[in-house]
């Protein structure tokens, strides 16, 4: 971490820096409430709404006892008068200790941190980086799994625009992974994601089918949306909607640790008999998000439990 | 100097910048800022005929020298272009441009929705592969190929 302690991307942490992460995030779930923060302010700037990810810092942030400044829509800003994306930072960073920030342009958060004063959280950036949700997944890996050194981590659904699963890719290079992609021609692993994997030794498989024998060997599911949008081609959208949903009765042969997670939100990709399967993981998941975000509040600010 | 060098009359002393594509011509004027010099003559040509290249642009500043740094800007526009030190209309020294590992605030983003495009500061760019080169914009992450930048 660079940049006064902000945190703009997971590319760049070490296997060190996510390690002590995560231990962090584990003594957050121990106990959540803890008035560390009580002498702080967190600014949440969300120039594009999310409410989830809005959610979850600024639950993570009043259970740490701090208080919070910030808007969840752009429009009720003075950005919709034309001021700059740096004063508005050169504003905030006035009255608090952090900014937390989610911005509909890429590059908007390395921006932010290089000039703020305070440390700056990503709380997503366009299509670019999303360091929170990926600390999240590896916490969700850890906990669930007890480990994250050579598992085997199969990406299902949209793997071209999917910006979860890059950052995942990214994230996991220090620990031996085993990637399978699944996915169909369209929305298959970019080359450069793939180029990542062989110049630094990491093995991976990739596949269109998706069936219970494919994943029999899997110790996480990652699953991810199949958006029509993204189809140029309507024909194949309509062949492969249905290919990559995720069903109960797929689950019967798979390993008893492995676990299924998804970002959210989901639609139909995973059919709803496997919320009550005890491979599912994916509102603990998100429940994840809580901690490991204390956590990474806590590190920019220097403090450690 | 001769051939058809010898249009672009002779300088006795400073910079000669020799085989530069001419369709970059205009940028190499404008990366330096010789439209800004008042005080030195600059002598151009433009498409003539060159046995290495079939055509190319030289131009000639006289009673100028640029540092180092300022010369390499030209590798991100014109990466095989030849730089002579004249003094006394004599060739004291040849040099080539190379290309700096960050490039700052000359190179356009071609992402729209990079923040570089939409808030007034300057950009940033690293080389991040060699042959063919590609730059990686600092802020949006985007890799580019250098034959298709633009400048800003």
């Amino acid at each position: 971490m660079k940049e006064n302690n902000s945190l703009v991307t997971i590319a760049n942490l070490s296997r060190e820096d996510i390690m002590h992460l995560l231990h962090q995030a584990e003594k957050f779930e121990r106990e959540p409430n803890r008035t560390i923060l009580s002498d702080k302010v967190v600014a949440t700037l969300f120039f594009e709404p999310s409410t989830r990810t809005r959610l979850s810092f600024e639950t993570a942030a009043n259970r740490l006892g701090a208080r919070v400044i910030g808007f969840t829509d752009p429009k009720v800003t003075s950005s919709t008068k034309g001021e700059t994306l740096k004063d508005t930072i050169m504003m905030v960073s006035n009255y608090a200790d952090v900014i937390v920030m989610r911005h509909y342009l890429e590059g908007a958060a390395r921006y932010a941190a290089e000039i703020s004063p305070v440390p700056v959280i990503n709380a997503g950036d366009g299509a670019n980086q999303h360091p929170t949700q990926t600390l999240l997944d590896l916490y969700s890996i850890y906990k669930t799994q007890g480990t994250l050194d050579n598992l085997h981590i199969y990406l299902v659904g949209d793997l071209k625009y999917g910006r979860t699963v890059h950052s995942l890719i990214m994230a996991m290079r220090h620990f031996n992974p085993t990637f399978h992609f699944i996915a169909p021609k369209e929305l298959a692993m970019p080359e450069e994601y793939k180029i990542y994997c062989q110049n630094r030794n990491i093995p991976f498989v990739e596949e269109e089918e998706f069936n219970a024998d494919i994943i029999a060997n899997a110790d996480i599911l990652y699953m991810t949306r199949v958006q029509r949008e993204r189809f140029t081609d309507l024909m194949e959208y309509e062949r492969v909607k249905d290919v990559y949903i995720l069903k109960a009765s797929m689950l019967k042969d798979a390993k008893p640790t492995m676990k299924v997670l998804h970002p959210l939100p989901r639609v139909n990709e995973i059919a709803y008999d496997v919320d009550d399967d005890p491979h599912a993981y994916y509102f603990q998941q998100a429940r994840n998000g809580l901690y490991a975000r204390q956590a990474i509040i806590c590190n920019t600010l220097g403090i450690t439990v | 100097m001769k051939r058809e060098e010898l249009m672009v009359a002779a300088i006795q002393n400073g910079t000669v910048i020799d085989h530069i594509p001419s369709s970059r011509l205009f940028e190499v004027v404008r990366l330096l800022h010789l439209e800004d010099i008042r005080q030195s003559s600059i002598m151009v040509g433009y498409n003539l005929k060159s046995r290495k290249m079939g055509h190319k642009s030289i131009i000639k500043i006289s009673d100028k020298f640029f540092t180092d740094a300022e010369l390499n800007l030209l590798s991100v526009v014109a990466p095989n272009v030849t730089l002579c030190i004249i003094k006394d209309f004599e060739v004291v020294e040849k040099k080539r441009v190379t290309l700096p590992q960050t490039i700052a605030g000359i190179v356009k983003c071609a992402n729209p929705k990079c923040i570089t495009n939409n808030e007034p500061m300057p950009t940033r760019f690293v080389v991040s592969q060699e042959d063919p080169i590609m730059l990686r914009c600092e802020y949006c992450e985007k890799e580019q190929s250098l034959e298709k930048v633009k400048l800003v």
